[in-house]
């Protein structure tokens, strides 16, 4: 597999034997010459288990304010301290009031009761599974979003086709198909040795130099990123439309995937992660620390979907998390793990303003095990219709071993 | 400090089989390779010292690390207080009290900690360090023990019995897991090692087997009635799909499965799904006594499923308790697809991303021989003509461990870890972050698989910017040792 990706890659660059800006430029041109516009996802990975019936209220349920005595969220009514209503049933915190906008404007979707067909309550378990895609198995090697960039293998694909804004290469984007993880744009180059000497050029010679396809391949691509990075002037950057990102490490990393974008650098698939979510205790309600969170995670959505302003006609922000929280609330203040949840989808080709999915019922015995939301979405069916409706994928099969994907079980939150 | 690094600069042109390289003797290029794999590459003077004792005498000593002298080694970790403790020293010492403080906070009316629920606290810290200590500790042993092939062993067979810190309690088990489990049977046999891994805390937490229970027996988990289920026209499929779920509930096939698939067989190794579960039936039972205490492997007959078990055709007779799992590892190393995996496995490692085929035949014969003696194995690997082919020379890609340490052992530079950590050395804890940052968390790789032992696994542009910015950083200001180490030659070993 690696010959073959080196080989098509390198192969399609070996007519541009000048360097690396003239294979930018090739790629812009074809841009600019009437292709199809490329579509972007950008996944959002809320680490820990966020509370999705603290996210999306199901006011409209009795059980929801009988099990949570302490820490529901209000019904709708005047003035900020219930939620916003969304359809007489359910409610977004008041916290998420950056997002509403979006609902009005039917670009935010929402699925509720959304989740993993494998029982468990392991954050580590779970997220990999999500991540993977293939919940139950543990050795599956590569990411969801790598075999979706291995499915759209692109002879001309761009270092930064696909990014993820941590530190750490993301499980869902771990695979053979090229993608890189960078915590700070800013700082991705080679830095001057203590003498002062632009070192970066000779290393550039030497790995052109090299015979060893995999080295000489890769620092191409690593050298090329850097040239683009600072083409791009990413470090003396201002949004656009006002938006306003919070300073949190999860508002500059929608900030840094916004310069990507508009880079044009050929990005097509971003990752960011925001934790804070595991509330075992004193979570709160419309106040405190779940709601902080929410306010962060909030902003910057809102913030980067003003940011992209027409480039979002091209792109998809999908929230995701391992598992939801349990129905009740426990003797702490706080839940304990669940499982069903919530995910939110805003996009230009999203059919927003509206809540997706069968809802299960909170009543002990709708409940899952008795305890938490049922699962009435498989989340691969989130991840499949984003896959090949807003990404445009025929055959979404390699993305999902092991699962029978099939239009007719989508939510139909795409247009 | 100066003329350590020229030194230094003279060894690692040797040691970089690139264009300099071809130029050395040819008995030095065959030191540096073997140096290459065996160790950790070359520090300064190596290839002299090897060259005085002779190659093949190198490679013996090598083979048997208990006959090396490695005193320095305890003043080097002395300042990695968890890296020595035992798993009940550090689970009385940090997750017990951890775990009293959690509940006290609980119980508080207001929690205490309300807004920050990432909030600074000692305990915390400690329990974070323990697998930073740990990462420091393999850093140091790599630099700097003499028994090299040992701790390349060691990095081996801990990425081929993978288990992940970071799954809940692993991090206070990782520890003992790899000083006490792995590093001392590396050379022994294998049938010990997958033992000793089997019954080992960590794995049976990392695997989930600790919680595998007969689905017939007293301590299957209570499941809640669901009689509701199917109501409101629920798909078929999904209702299946619960079912099947609600039937394998109390049984974990994990550990089962990653045994044959990962540990001996190998993915094509001949199984079947039923042996899966009837491996998972046989192993029922194997958990741990009061895990919460640091309590190690025991037996619970109340968990284990009596029923005659078939394996890959072997017939494991009815009411054989704990002696089910020995019998199946016993059918597991015996089977011939056992011997070829790990043959070629380590072939893959020590010799070439393509393993000849004929090297992997002579292992696998030589592991049947001896009833699994991987010294025996590493043996004839390490006395091949495959090994020593000048063909294979600096052919394989570095992992970020390995390349990082190599650096390290190549520039001469000095290595401090815990408290000892001051200038001009370099803090090994500093080093952990850089080896993160090149695409390799130690103790946490996620899949029961392990890292990658392939070029590809390793190259992405930006962990290559981050290798050569560590080139740098090690080189400090001299320029020609940042090119010699951050060249496209260092890259590979």
């Amino acid at each position: 597999m690696l010959s073959r990706r080196i080989f098509l890659k390198h192969g399609a660059c070996a007519c541009v034997s000048l360097g690396f800006a003239p294979s930018f430029l090739a790629r812009t041109a074809f841009a600019a010459g009437g292709a199809p516009r490329a579509k972007r996802l950008i996944a959002v990975f809320q680490r820990g288990a966020v509370d999705g019936l603290s996210v999306v209220v199901p006011f409209g349920e009795r059980e929801y304010y009988r099990a949570r005595p302490g820490i529901a969220v209000p019904a709708p009514r005047s003035g900020d301290d219930g939620a916003i209503d969304l359809d007489g049933f359910f409610g977004l915190n008041p916290r998420l009031a950056p997002l509403a906008p979006l609902w009005s404007a039917r670009r935010l979707a929402i699925v509720h009761a959304c989740g993993s067909p494998d029982s468990t309550r392991s954050h580590f378990d779970a997220q990999d599974y999500m991540e993977t895609a293939t919940p139950g198995v543990k050795r599956t090697q590569d990411g969801w979003l790598n075999r979706y960039l291995q499915a759209r293998r692109d002879e001309q694909a761009a270092p930064f086709r696909a990014v993820a804004l941590a530190q750490q290469m993301p499980r869902a984007l771990q695979g053979p198909a090229s993608a890189v993880a960078v915590s700070d744009l800013a700082h991705f180059g080679i830095r001057a040795g203590r003498a002062g000497v632009d070192t970066g050029a000779s290393f550039e010679d030497a790995y052109a130099a090299a015979r060893d396809r995999v080295l000489n391949g890769t620092a191409r691509e690593a050298f090329e990123a850097i040239r683009m990075l600072h083409a791009a002037d990413v470090s003396r950057y201002e949004p656009a439309n006002g938006a306003e990102y919070p300073r949190s490490p999860f508002g500059q990393a929608l900030r840094q995937i916004a310069q990507l974008a508009k880079a044009d650098v050929g990005l097509e698939i971003a990752f960011a992660e925001i934790g804070g979510w595991d509330t075992h205790v004193n979570q709160g309600s419309i106040r405190g620390q779940l709601a902080n969170r929410l306010d962060d995670f909030a902003r910057a959505i809102a913030a980067l979907v003003a940011d992209l302003g027409d480039l979002m006609e091209d792109t998809v922000v999908l929230t995701m998390s391992e598992f939801g929280r349990a129905v009740s609330e426990n003797g702490g203040g706080g839940t304990d793990h669940g499982h069903g949840n919530v995910m939110l989808a805003v996009g230009g080709d999203v059919r927003g303003g509206r809540v997706y999915g069968r809802w299960p019922g909170l009543a002990i015995e709708q409940r899952y095990e008795g305890r938490d939301l049922a699962v009435t979405t498989d989340f691969r069916d989130v991840f499949g219709e984003i896959v090949v409706r807003h990404l445009g994928v025929a055959n979404p099969a390699p993305i999902f071993p092991g699962y029978a994907i099939s239009a007719s079980r989508f939510p139909g939150m795409l247009a | 400090m100066k003329r350590f690094l020229v030194a230094a600069l003279a060894v690692s042109a040797i040691s970089i089989g690139g264009l300099r390289a071809a130029t050395a003797p040819a008995d030095d290029r065959a030191i540096t390779h073997v140096l290459n794999r065996i160790a950790f590459g070359p520090r300064p003077g190596d290839v002299e010292r090897v060259r005085a004792i002779g190659l093949d005498r190198y490679v013996d000593e090598q083979l048997h690390p208990d006959r090396i002298k490695d005193e320095a080694m305890r003043g080097r970790l002395a300042e990695l207080p968890t890296a020595q403790m035992s798993r009940r020293e550090i689970v009385e010492s940090i997750e017990l009290p951890q775990i009293d403080m959690r509940r006290e906070r609980k119980q508080q009316p207001n929690g205490g900690d309300a807004d920050d629920p990432k909030e600074r606290n000692p305990l915390r810290q400690r329990a974070n360090a323990i697998v930073v200590e740990l990462a420091e500790q393999k850093i140091v042993r790599a630099a700097y023990s003499e028994r090299q092939l040992q701790q390349v062993l060691a990095d081996f067979w801990f990425n081929h019995f993978n288990v992940d810190s970071r799954k809940g309690r692993d991090r206070f088990l990782v520890s003992e897991y790899e000083r006490d489990v792995v590093r001392p049977r590396v050379l022994g046999s294998f049938r010990d090692l997958l033992g000793a891994t089997a019954k080992s805390p960590a794995m049976l937490f990392y695997l989930d087997n600790w919680m595998s229970a007969d689905p017939a027996g007293p301590h299957a988990p209570l499941r809640a009635a669901r009689p509701f289920q199917g109501r409101r026209g629920r798909e078929p499929e999904r209702l299946a799909l619960q079912n099947k779920n609600r039937a394998k509930k109390g049984l974990n096939e994990n550990y089962a499965r990653e045994l044959m698939e990962l540990h001996t067989l190998g993915v094509d190794g001949g199984y079947t799904q039923k042996d899966v579960t009837e491996v998972a039936r046989a192993f029922t039972g194997w958990t741990l006594e009061n895990p919460r205490q640091g309590g190690g492997f025991t037996f619970d007959g109340r968990l284990h499923d009596p029923g005659q078990k078939v394996v890959l055709g072997h017939v494991i007779k009815a009411g054989g308790g704990e002696s089910d799992g020995e019998a199946v590892l016993d059918i597991l190393v015996e089977h011939p697809s056992t011997s070829r995996f790990i043959a070629s496995k380590l072939v893959r490692r020590f010799v070439s991303d393509t393993p000849p085929p004929a090297l992997v035949d002579r292992a696998a014969a030589r592991f049947r021989e001896t009833n699994g003696d991987l010294r025996e194995v590493m043996r004839t690997i390490l006395t091949s003509t495959e090994f020593r082919s000048p063909e294979v020379y600096a052919v394989k890609v570095k992992s970020p461990f390995e390349f990082a340490v190599s650096a390290l052992r190549a520039a001469g530079a000095e290595v401090a870890a815990g408290e000892r950590a001051a200038a001009p050395a370099f803090d090994a804890k500093l080093l952990v972050r850089r080896i993160r940052d090149m695409g390799m968390a130690l103790y946490q790789c996620q899949p029961p698989t392990g890292y990658g032992d392939t070029a590809e696994a390793w190259m992405n542009g930006g962990a290559l910017v981050n290798r050569i910015n560590f080139a740098i950083e090690i080189a400090r200001g001299d320029r020609q040792l940042a090119d010699t180490l951050g060249a496209p030659a260092f890259q590979k070993r």
